[in-house]
């Protein structure tokens, strides 16, 4: 669905992407896990289109994506739901997840959309009229992947969900990514730090050091690996 | 929805209103007639900056730039071209100079549009205090370039423009203009403005794209800005180059802060208070009894200003109207409001 190939990427004089290939199967789980600054994020981003890649192809379905800007990748099915719950704060829930679907032509029947997100976050529901910037960390995060399904992407993609969010919720919002990727097929490329939990849910695993993908495989058999344990796991 | 056809019904009755007044202005003593057609003027200037500056979040300090731009295309086109078509209307009756006004105006609208288009374009890639730089540079270059085109009189300034500013134009113009800005901030489309301000990472990741976001912001402010121009040429009949410095800029930027970024009713509030506060200061400053330094500081727009600004950051940094930099009213009515965090640009 989604092919990265020698992927390239600097800002400016840095290197943050050396030699980037990875390969999302449609339907699939996919996470990239590494430390910081390993070009995760980056990784993400040049997907969706903030950044340019130096060279290096990015192929979505069969086509070259890698020169369109982020609202026409967004317009073929890939969101992103950025780092940091990058949420609209002085917007209300609703207006937030009304912007997620800024690009859907059929803007005025989104009911089914908002069924939906509601019916995996109930807590945005009660919450809908309340302006972002005033909901927990958590709810934030819920808030950022809520709007990113209003566009009804095939392809979603999740920077860091984990990022500054009370354990128990980060395990709530694993369980609702795994949710997303059962109930509507929805293809996921996550981005996580965590990697115990990034490896538990997803079904393959790359590993990205210092710009280079240094090992792939089924994320089961990353997690037996012994590199990526006592890198990556705590283990030893 | 109801709440869009009461804002028509407003903007109607604002214009008919603008209409009855300006029809029985006659007895209204000339200076303060001038004033309140500069408090028009104003509303005009800051609610169409309030777009740029408040809504979308940029920092543009060159508005009357584009208020120079419309002042002296309006002026030179209703000087110099108004012949061909009072001959073909039969002489200046109330429609031709109707038709040639609105002309006039529109086409001094278009060209500072033009100018925010290319000064918006490049400033793209310019955040904060650097896009500041640009915008007031670039007041600045049209000022300079009006300074030196003789065809406009250059440094002495472009006199007998006929006066055909009145209450009703002026007031009709601010009218709309609320009501296209106020009506854009409501709609899904006019949202984005909003979104571009708070996060742009988040928008881009959305698919809303913050260049053309930030160039239609542009465009529109400086197109109010203008028109705008356009009234006050044909209001004072007299313009020149240094009308439209900096200083200008300021005044609009200060009527901004003082409403409070991205409220419409604060802003337009603030270019009431704030053109007020400046004619009546002129009086303090022939006041003989006062110290001689309060008539000075009072003579000084500039001091004032900051003393404006410094007072607003202590006590009410969100602006007067302020509660958050958002419009009045959300989709489905909100219950809580946030807290504005601090005041950055």
């Amino acid at each position: 669905m989604l092919e990265l190939s020698n992927l390239a990427v600097n800002y400016g004089s840095i290197i943050a992407l050396h030699d980037v290939s990875l390969k999302v199967e449609k339907g699939a789980i996919v996470t990239l896990i590494g430390a910081n600054g390993a070009g995760k994020s980056t990784t993400l981003r040049t997907v969706s289109g903030l950044l340019k890649a130096r060279h290096g192809n990015i192929r979505y379905e069969g086509e070259e994506i890698g020169n369109l800007p982020p609202h026409r990748i967004v317009e073929r099915g890939i969101s992103q739901v950025p780092e940091g719950r990058m949420i609209f704060a002085n917007l209300t829930v609703r207006e937030n997840l009304l912007m997620g679907a800024y690009l859907r032509k059929d803007r005025h029947k989104l009911s089914a959309e908002f069924d939906f997100v509601f019916e995996i976050f109930p807590r945005l529901k009660e919450r809908s009229r309340q302006v972002a910037g005033t909901l927990s960390g958590g709810e934030q995060q819920m808030l950022a992947i809520s709007r990113a399904l209003m566009s009804r992407p095939r392809c979603l993609m999740l920077d860091e969900p984990s990022l500054g969010i009370a354990p128990i919720l980060t395990k709530t919002i694993f369980e609702k990514i795994v949710e997303i990727n059962q109930s509507l097929g929805i293809t996921i490329l996550l981005v996580e730090q965590n990697a115990n939990l990034a490896l538990e849910i997803s079904h393959y695993g790359y590993v990205l050091e210092t710009g280079r993908i240094l090992l792939h495989d089924r994320s089961s058999a990353l997690r037996a690996n012994e590199r990526v344990k006592s890198a990556y796991l705590g283990g030893r | 929805m109801k709440y869009r056809h009461i804002k028509k019904w407003i903007l109607l009755a604002a214009i008919i209103l603008s209409g009855i007044v300006s029809h029985f202005s006659g007895g209204i003593n000339s200076y303060y007639l001038q004033i309140i057609i500069f408090i028009g003027i104003n509303i005009t200037l800051a609610v169409g900056l309030n777009l740029i500056n408040g809504y979308t979040g940029q920092f543009s300090l060159g508005h009357a730039g584009f208020m120079a731009i419309g002042a002296y295309v309006a002026a030179y086109l209703s000087t110099e071209h108004s012949a061909g078509l009072f001959r073909a209307l039969g002489g200046p009756n109330f429609f031709s100079i109707t038709l040639l006004f609105i002309s006039v105006l529109i086409a001094g609208g278009l060209a500072a549009a033009a100018a925010g288009l290319i000064v918006g374009v490049p400033s793209l890639r310019l955040k904060g205090d650097y896009l500041a730089i640009v915008t007031l540079g670039f007041g600045e270059i049209i000022r300079v370039v009006i300074q030196n085109t003789d065809a406009v009189g250059g440094p002495r300034g472009y006199s007998g423009i006929a006066n055909y500013t009145t209450l009703f134009w002026t007031y009709s113009v601010a009218a709309i203009t609320i009501y296209v800005v106020v009506s854009l901030i409501d709609s899904t489309y006019g949202r984005g403005f909003l979104t571009v301000r708070d996060d742009e990472v988040a928008s881009e990741a959305v698919g809303i794209s913050t260049t053309r976001y930030k160039v239609t912001a542009f465009v529109l402010g400086a197109f109010f800005a203008g028109v705008a121009g356009g009234l006050y040429a044909h209001s004072t009949t007299y313009i020149n180059p240094s009308g439209f410095d900096f200083q200008r800029s300021i005044e609009i930027v200060v009527m901004v802060i003082l409403g409070g970024m991205g409220s419409t009713a604060g802003v337009a509030f603030a270019a009431i208070l704030l053109t007020l506060l400046l004619e009546y200061l002129r009086f303090v400053s022939g006041y003989q009894w006062l110290p001689e330094i309060i008539r000075r500081i009072a003579a000084n727009r500039v001091i004032i200003y900051s003393l404006v600004l410094i007072a607003l950051m202590l006590l009410r940094p969100q602006g007067l109207f302020g509660r958050l930099p958002r419009r009045g009213i959300p989709i489905g009515g909100a219950t809580k409001r946030a807290k504005l965090p601090a005041l950055s640009a």
